[in-house]
């Protein structure tokens, strides 16, 4: 080519000049372990079932969600949502209302209809589960979706466990309960129900079971002496809850005094003033701030009139009264006799003070450990005789559904390993997405979406439903409060803030990738990436 | 009217992109086929805030006139880290002028074009402040003055970088440069010169005059498209953070453009014809101290013992500034 005067070179593209050789530190992408999947004892994907749930795709968000809970509209409804507190968003305005969109999309499923998709083709394998509680119904779900045959033993006459017989209607509607239990059995699931198992190792050679998953809750009611005429009625929440199942309401009376701090004192509360009485006494021995109980429910309960006397303990129940001791805090923290006494009112005495395990199926069991009461079991939910295994309320845990149900999967994930003679390879754990990773300029302010509540008149008389659903306009919205913490979420801000045009964008649904050629290293990326899915990483020189 | 942000959760028109958006919403730099007018290979430093402001400004004037768009840019960083012969990164026609004179050049190519009947092909102009605030600036004013056809842009990283960071007419009181240095009772640039060259070009009447960082894509955009939708002169003046001359963190650029921004010191607006027609509000309203901190330009006024007066002086030129665009009675 013929050079004008003073030119020797062709003209050239800066792209032969290789700009990352100057690099020092490096940008990776990451996926960082999102607070609130940390925070799930179900093991749920949060902020994945989140990602889909904001572009509207609500189908494919359940589908995420169910991989590890199949029952995602009682969860919407009765999980204390552990995964709110540990919200990054928490941090920023309020946290987003996960419970509140999983219900969405638990009740979106049951409306549409969607079913499982049947898993892995059939083992050969057959397991018990014992009891058709949230433990056992979860890890025969996931049994049934790993290819075994499963086929649970249920002592009472209906499926659900303390879903049924505990959790009061007004929280969780039985339609709801149902409809996640059918479809967890359409899978192939078999359920035999008024089936106690009395022994368990004969149960299993009968029926030729390779291995046992044990759900048998706690439901025997904790007593406490307390001196009581003749004619004084007492009653146990468990009882009088279960009963509500039946064809007898319970006759509570006028004048109700419950005595204890959790749960279920609350729920043995409500449910009195719903069934008529005039005044319900909750009566506990500590403060309201040492209450077991969640506060939402301790206001719930205040709300619909329960009363609550803290700092006192019952000394003696009679016919129509009953006396209590006052008490006061030591230094500790535990309550001590004051020596004031106070005479109550009340037809009838509920006592709430938690359950124990029936164990009595396992006797003839060798090499089981129990103690305080509970099956000791070890990291892989076994128990000491081999491919027995246990979870929910009957082991060492917190008693809750949710961890109910993630005792479920993750024994229904390591008997199988044991049926298939291998150990489960759990992939390690990516880094926690903390709040300071994240760059929280970017997010749109947001208010949190509050669910709407039951009319307080129906509250103190019917059974229905005190908290009520997102719409879907009110879903969307909550779901894209979501920050995605740890997890690109395609915002496409490394491909636009680099000065350098090194990152490459591979389409939607694919993410970026950098082009190491041009990458200086300057790091704006990573500090621009709104959710903290790049980190820096020093070049070896 | 300014850029009008879309309150899409969850984060809306803040980021470069937003997948939940419709993709005529969607921005140029995030358009997988985007020209990338300035290519990868340039020279600029880690964390450049000039190559990414050139870059997002040429781009979206490039979409804006349908890839028919002449460039003309005065010596500088820019100019010199694009074009070391006998490579360029430009990937559009660009011409190379003097340090003084890129606005008399683009005007000399407007006049041609129309002499031979391309009015569909475009001109802009770009220049770092010192050519454009100081040695530029009287062809700059001659440009305005004569209407010409030119979008005339400022990359504004407040001093002459290219040269090793001395003072331009553009670099801030206080700030330490290679020429004001922080010695003596005044450390710094002194206060009360310097040129308010947005302000000057709205003082000349023309159509359209804006101001923008790399902090807020979104705007910028806007900014140029807005700016391509008039014939005559035309300013826009982009905040560039130069981590370099100001001694910040390179990963810290688009954060200081940020803190510009929401201390009130660098005002982003826009006029029409001379008058203020849209500016951004402040989102998250920041003291000054915590924009000067992190660079080490401003280092002594953090030294044993502070200078409070300086930074207070620093912070009376926000609250200034705050009160004459009224940039703080967001509503959001
Ligand atoms: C009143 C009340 C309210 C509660 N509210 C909540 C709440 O809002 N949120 C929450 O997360 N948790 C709540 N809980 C706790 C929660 O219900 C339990 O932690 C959870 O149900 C435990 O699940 P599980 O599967 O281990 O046992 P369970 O749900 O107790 O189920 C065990 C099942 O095993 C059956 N069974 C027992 N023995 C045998 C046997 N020998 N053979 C065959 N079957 C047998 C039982 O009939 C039962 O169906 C509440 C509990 C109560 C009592
Ligand atoms: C007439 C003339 N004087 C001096 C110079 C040297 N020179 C080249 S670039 C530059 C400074 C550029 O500063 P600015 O315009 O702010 O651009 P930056 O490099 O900061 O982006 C100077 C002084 C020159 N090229 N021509
Ligand atoms: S000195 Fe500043 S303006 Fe110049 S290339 Fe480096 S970072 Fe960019
Ligand atoms: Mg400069």
């Amino acid at each position: 080519m013929e050079k004008p005067f003073a030119i020797t070179l062709d003209p050239g593209s800066s792209l032969a000049n290789r700009t990352g050789s100057w690099r020092t530190s490096r940008p990776e992408y990451v996926d960082r372990l999102p607070p609130c999947n940390h925070a799930c004892p179900a093991g749920e994907n949060i902020q994945g079932w989140l990602y889909h749930a904001e572009s509207g795709d609500y189908e494919a968000a359940w589908r995420e969600l169910v991989k590890n809970n199949p029952l995602p509209a009682i969860m919407g409804r009765v999980c204390y949502h552990p995964c709110e507190g540990a919200c990054n968003r928490g941090r920023l305005d309020e946290s987003v209302a996960i419970n509140a969109v999983e219900r969405f999309l638990g009740d979106e499923a049951i409306r549409r209809g969607w079913r499982f998709a049947h898993g892995a083709p059939t083992s050969g394998r057959r397991v018990l589960v014992v009891g058709a509680g949230p433990s056992g119904l979860s890890a025969a779900y996931h049994l049934r979706t790993l290819g075994h045959a499963v086929e649970i033993h249920e002592a009472g006459p209906l499926a659900g466990g303390m879903m049924r017989f505990g959790i009061p209607q007004y929280r969780l509607p039985r339609e709801v309960l149902d409809a996640e239990i059918a479809r967890i059995l359409d899978l192939g699931v078999k359920l035999v129900l008024n089936a106690k198992v009395d022994d368990l190792l004969e149960t299993m050679r009968a029926g030729r079971f390779d291995a046992a998953f044990l759900a048998v809750g706690a439901h025997i009611a904790k007593r406490a002496y307390i001196p009581a005429g003749d004619s004084s009625r007492i009653l146990d929440a468990v009882s009088v809850l279960r009963s509500m199942e039946g064809e007898d309401q319970p006759l509570l009376g006028r004048r109700v005094v419950v005595y204890g701090g959790g749960n279920t004192a609350i729920d043995v509360a409500r449910t009195a003033r719903r069934l008529g009485a005039e005044e319900a006494i909750l009566v506990y021995r500590r403060t309201r701030e040492r209450m077991p109980a969640h506060d939402f429910e301790v206001e719930e309960a205040l709300q619909e009139g329960v009363m609550m006397k803290w700092l006192s303990t019952i000394r003696q129940a009679d016919e129509g009264r009953i006396v209590v001791e006052k008490m006061r805090l030591d230094d500790k923290g535990f309550p001590q006799p004051t020596g004031e006494f106070e005479t109550l009112e009340a037809d009838s005495l509920v006592l709430a003070l938690g359950q124990d395990v029936d164990l009595s199926l396992l006797q003839g069991v060798p090499d089981l450990e129990i103690r305080d009461g509970v099956v000791k079991v070890d990291s892989h939910l076994m128990t000491g005789y081999p491919g027995v295994f246990a979870g929910g309320d009957m082991v060492p845990s917190e008693r809750t559904v949710t961890v109910a149900i993630g005792h479920g999967k993750k024994a229904a994930r390591n008997i199988d390993a044991w049926l298939r003679g291998t150990a489960r390879q759990l992939a390690p754990r990516h880094e926690l997405a903390s709040f300071d990773k994240l760059n929280t300029w970017y997010y749109s302010d947001a208010p949190k979406t509050v669910r709407p509540v039951l009319d307080i008149l129906r509250r103190q008389s019917t059974f229905d439903e005190v908290v009520g659903g997102l719409d879907e306009g009110n879903a969307l919205f909550e779901a894209r409060r979501c920050l995605s913490c740890g997890n690109c979420f395609e915002c496409d801000n490394c491909y636009g803030v680099c000065p350098d045009n090194a990152v490459i964008k591979l389409g939607p649904g694919k993410r970026f990738r950098f082009n190491y050629d041009y990458c200086k290293g300057c790091g704006i990326c990573a500090a621009e990436c709104p959710c903290g899915a790049i980190r820096m990483v020093a070049e070896q020189i | 009217m300014a850029f009008q942000p879309v309150k899409f959760y969850q984060t809306g028109t803040f980021t470069v992109g937003n997948r939940l958006l419709a993709p005529e919403e969607r921005s140029v730099q995030a358009d997988m086929a985007r020209i990338n007018s300035l290519n990868s290979g340039h020279r600029a430093c880690q964390g450049c805030g000039e190559a990414l402001g050139a870059r997002y400004a040429i781009d979206a004037a490039m979409r804006s006139t349908g890839n028919r768009l002449i460039a003309a840019n005065a010596t500088g960083c820019l100019e010199v880290f694009s074009t070391p012969y006998p490579e360029t990164s430009w990937q559009i026609p660009w011409i190379h002028s003097v340090f003084g004179n890129a606005a008399a050049v683009a005007t000399g190519i407007a006049a041609a074009l129309k002499v031979k009947g391309h009015a569909e092909v475009r001109v802009v102009a770009q220049g770092g402040d010192g050519g454009t605030t100081d040695i530029g600036f009287g062809c700059l004013s001659g440009m305005f003055e004569r209407n010409d056809d030119v979008l005339y842009i400022c990359y504004d990283n407040e001093a002459y970088m290219n040269t090793g960071v001395q003072r331009s007419s553009a670099t801030p009181p206080g700030a330490r440069t290679a020429t004001t240095m922080a010695v003596g009772p005044q450390p710094g640039n002194c206060f009360g010169q310097g040129k308010d060259l947005p302000r000057i070009a709205m003082a000349h009447g023309i159509p359209y005059v804006a101001t923008a960082t790399v902090a807020d894509l979104r705007d910028l955009e806007y900014k140029v498209a807005r700016a391509m939708s008039f014939h005559g002169a035309r300013y826009l003046h982009i905040l560039v953070p130069c981590p370099v001359g100001w001694g910040h963190g390179s990963h810290e650029t688009i954060r200081i453009a940020r803190l510009a921004r929401e201390t009130g010191l660098f005002p982003v607006f826009e006029a029409e014809d001379g008058e203020v027609t849209g500016v951004s509000k402040i989102r998250k309203p920041v003291p000054v101290e915590e924009y000067l901190r992190p660079q080490k330009r401003f280092a002594h006024l953090f030294g044993r013992p502070p200078r409070i007066d300086i930074i207070a002086g620093l912070q009376e030129i926000a609250d200034r500034n705050i009160r004459r665009y009224g940039l703080l009675d967001s509503t959001d």
